[in-house]
């Protein structure tokens, strides 16, 4: 009884950490970099109930409502990262080369420290991607970085598509063709591969609606896999292909115009650059990043001109992370484009706040500092595109969820009472490539590859 | 009419020609005049510099060398130092996932007599990829085992090793780590320990080895005769013993860093910490010993769950500020680009900008014993110079000239070329 008691009080008291919060809050007398529409001087930011009720001066808040003191300092949207792997804790399924079926979403973790680095780093929103060890890989999560919530549910961003990851090139070769023998062991096969499965799904689909109609007498045996197939057909899932080279992308582009699909955005495309008048008259995206090469073949032949080169042939363009580190300086990534490229301040900063929110499908709600929009906000001290911008407060959802002046050390929600202090240290690795976390070290480079770049 | 029928045809192919033209190093003299050029030693100015050969001949205001050279006008720029990345794979990797393009990790876990010089490839196109970011001398150096090789220090501009080579030998050491290795290492803590434990005993045989041979060697060639078993380990092992060579330790952890400064202490080796990712947690400690140090990267996450997340970027300046000497690294291979970057967070979380600017010229000059010829602006040194319209850790900074060993070196290199190509894309679309 005293046990069925206590189990109620612990649901009782994690209830309020259930139910993400939504907060008001007053920011006075910043710069205000609201990305759509210019820069406002000496400007206010009210947030009520978790949005952006108005922007300008001499703003007046409800009696009693937190207030943040930004003179002097520079009020941005939330930054969001378009490709990440952080609060999840498994990213590929690796097991076959179409696993349309598999979501992310079910394998969210709340606990992740790396949400909390990221909130340090200004970054409100990320990108929760399946791994690209499949051609079809897993759909994908768009979160919220409400840290400090417990329940896995309240990090998915609400009314947010639904996104897939697909993958071209070396790594479904190497995991499929050149690991388990079957296609797609050279790009060819990845072609093959999207082809018959998007024939199999419109077939499935068709079924479907023959059945409907009373053409056919049977419907076909539910398989989640062709109903998600189907949709991307149907426009109701959003692509974003792990890709590299120019001829792959040409190739995903011929197939989706084939059967009729529009929408997608290409992740990491190093040589997107090669085909951005291509990319552009698609009409599809490009996210990239600020300056990562060389770690492989396929990217050998970058340049870090890449966004800049994108941006100016009017391909709308992200800089992402797809690392737990680079998520904690996406605004010093995206200023490397002003280096190699010239790109200006709203060009650049578009890179990181409106642009990825279109290509998640959430420029509505987030990406922009406008009244109506969702109180996702960075706060930092020096121009964000600064090498010495330092960032201050993170809000989501108008609640501080990062203050740097109110910051322990020990950011954990769940700490080992058994741990053992001193042998939590972890050497440094090198890491590239998160994209094949939980298939790269076994399958791919081996244990010499893996001796040879981490040092043992 | 014969002559002008052959200037045409001159000026068709120099067209055809320039235009396949590949950029080439220019040689001075050059005088670069009116820029505040910023020494790192002995302040700033506004004047003007002289280059002859390799080296820094004359600074001043309105200087007339006799001779010819030619002029660059450097009004409203600023000339730095070379910057200097003491902690690199530049070179020795090519492609990061293709293991036979990687010259860094050879087998063996004493093997000190690899040289990291033999394989850096002087054509590597990583290495115009850093040079044009003002990073215009890398010390390279091999991973792996214990004793994983000797390391060089390179300067960014030749044809082979030797050219490059700007004379420094190093022995690395990867002091025995107690650390876990990333989310793969699925050791229990007592075996962790088991390991650590080990591999220090093992570490003290191989020094009690290299101490004994190294005592042979001086007997035998004072009666000018040879140790007749051919040693190559304990060879290059001998200079560290006899304190001839610096010993580079790498180590991380904070309990570790200890244990490295005890067996230093214990072995009397001239040596300098290297990583030291908790430096932080026992800076004291490390300025007692009189330790000098080896930073990076500055862009890293923690190494604990529990750490704060600005840890790695507020290390360098809290061992700044016990009196520590801190250089800061990059430990890359392709993104050595991003030194001046590293040095900027450092900067902006507690180092501040000259300190941080020093950390990556003058400082790791001096940590390893070339602050006679590099490191900053001054007569006599070398002629690693950048020219820039800012502040050269500022992220969008442009560099518009560089000079390694007084050679004007184009600003060029893979990554631009590319853009060059294809930022207006001819054929376009059709």
């Amino acid at each position: 009884m005293i046990k069925a008691i206590n189990f109620i009080w612990i649901i009782l008291l994690t209830l309020p950490l259930c139910v993400a919060q939504k907060g008001d809050v007053l920011i006075k007398g910043g710069t205000v970099l609201t990305i759509s529409q210019g820069v406002k001087e000496k400007t206010d930011v009210l947030v009520l109930n978790g949005k952006i009720a108005g922007i300008g001066k001499n703003l007046q808040g409800p009696i009693g409502i937190k207030s943040i003191d930004a003179t002097g300092l520079y009020v941005m949207p939330g930054i969001i990262d378009a490709h990440s792997h952080i609060a999840i804790d498994a990213v590929n399924e690796a097991s076959h080369p179409v696993t349309a079926e598999v979501n992310v979403g079910e394998a969210i973790d709340p606990f992740d420290i790396a949400v909390y680095r990221a909130l340090a780093g200004g970054v409100t929103i990320s990108h929760a991607m399946h791994g690209s060890a499949n051609a079809i890989g897993g759909q994908c999560q768009t979160i919220k970085h409400r840290y400090g919530n417990m329940d896995p549910e309240t990090y998915k961003m609400e009314g947010a598509p639904r996104t897939i990851k697909f993958a071209l090139g070396e790594n479904p070769i190497r995991v499929h063709g050149e690991g388990q023998g079957i296609v797609p062991r050279t790009r060819m096969g990845v072609e093959q591969v999207f082809r018959s499965a998007f024939s199999e799904a419109r077939v499935y689909r068709k079924s479907q609606n023959d059945f409907k109609s009373g053409l056919l007498a049977m419907a076909p045996a539910y398989n989640l896999r062709m109903e998600t197939l189907a949709d991307i057909l149907d426009g109701k899932i959003l692509i974003h292909c792990h890709s590299y080279r120019a001829d792959e992308i040409l190739m995903l582009m011929n197939v989706l115009k084939d059967f009729g699909v529009k929408k997608i955005c290409f992740q990491h495309v190093n040589e997107g650059f090669k085909v951005a008048p291509e990319l552009a008259a698609f009409g599809a995206s490009a996210s990239v990043f600020a300056d990562w090469w060389a770690y492989k073949f396929e990217v050998y032949y970058s340049t870090a001109y890449n966004a800049a080169i994108l941006t100016k042939n009017g391909v709308v363009t992200s800089i992402n992370s797809d690392s737990d580190e680079l998520i904690r300086h996406l605004y010093h990534e995206a200023a490397k484009t002003q280096k190699y490229g010239g790109l200006t301040d709203d060009e650049a900063l578009k890179l990181i706040t409106l642009n990825p929110a279109i290509q998640l499908g959430i420029d509505t709600r987030v990406g922009s500092l406008e009244p109506g929009k969702d109180g996702d906000i960075a706060i930092f001290e020096g121009h964000p595109l600064s090498v010495y911008a330092i960032p201050q407060y993170t809000l989501v959802d108008g609640k501080v969820v990062f203050d740097r002046k109110n910051d322990p050390a020990d950011m954990r929600l769940d700490v080992d009472p058994d741990e053992k202090f001193d042998f939590k240290f972890y050497e440094r690795v090198a890491e590239r490539d998160k994209c094949m976390q939980d298939v790269t070290e076994t399958l791919f480079f081996g244990q010499q590859y893996h001796n040879a770049l981490h040092g043992h | 009419m014969k002559q002008i029928y052959a200037f045409i045809i001159l000026i068709l192919t120099t067209g055809q020609l320039s235009a396949q033209m590949v950029a080439k190093s220019e040689a001075g003299p050059f005088l670069l005049r009116n820029a505040t050029i910023h020494t790192i030693t002995s302040g700033d100015f506004t004047g003007d510099l002289y280059i002859k050969d390799d080296k820094i001949v004359q600074l001043g205001v309105n200087l007339r060398p006799d001779g010819k050279y030619t002029t660059i006008d450097c009004s409203g720029k600023h000339i730095y130092p070379g910057m200097i990345d003491a902690g690199t794979q530049l070179g020795l990797s090519e492609i990061g996932s293709i293991s036979v393009t990687n010259d860094f990790n050879e087998v063996g876990d004493l093997v000190p007599q690899m040289q990291a010089l033999t394989a850096v490839n002087p054509n590597a196109v990583t290495i115009p990829v850093t040079r044009t970011n003002g990073i215009t001398t890398a010390l390279v150096a091999p991973k792996g085992g214990r004793f994983p090789g000797t390391a060089a220090v390179i300067d960014l501009h030749g044809y082979t090793p030797e050219q490059m080579n700007a004379g420094f030998e190093g022995v690395v050491m990867n002091f025995p780590s107690s650390g876990r290795r990333g989310r793969w290492d699925r050791r229990s803590d007592e075996d962790i320990k088991k390991d650590s434990e080990k591999a220090l005993k093992k570490l003290d045989e191989i020094w009690a080895d290299a101490v004994l041979y190294a005592k042979i060697d001086s007997a035998a060639s004072s009666q000018k005769t040879q140790i007749a078993s051919y040693q190559p380990e304990m060879e290059a092992l001998k200079n560290v013993v006899n304190k001839k060579t610096l010993l580079l330790v790498e180590v991380n952890k904070s309990s570790d860093i200890l244990l490295a400064i005890d067996w230093i202490k214990k072995t009397g080796v001239k040596a300098v910490l290297t990583g030291v990712s908790e430096g932080y947690r026992v800076a004291p400690k490390i300025a007692e010993a009189g330790l000098a140090v080896i930073t990076g990267p500055v862009l890293d996450t923690p190494r604990r769950e529990y750490d704060k997340y600005d840890a790695p970027y507020t290390n360098a300046a809290v061992m700044f500020k016990a009196g520590i000497k801190v250089a800061i690294r990059t430990d890359e291979a392709e993104n050595v680009r991003n030194l001046p970057f590293n040095a900027g967070f450092a900067a902006a979380y507690g180092l501040g900008k000259e300190e941080a600017l020093r950390a990556i010229t003058i400082v790791p000059a001096e940590i390893l014993g070339m602050a006679d010829r590099y490191g900053s602006i001054e007569p006599g040194k070398v002629a690693n110079l950048l020219i820039c319209n800012g502040d050269p850790l500022e992220t969008k900074t442009i560099i518009d000239h560089l000079f390694i060993r007084g050679w004007k070196i184009p600003m060029e290199n893979r990554h631009t070329l590319l853009y060059d190509e294809f930022l207006k894309r001819s054929p376009g679309l059709k």
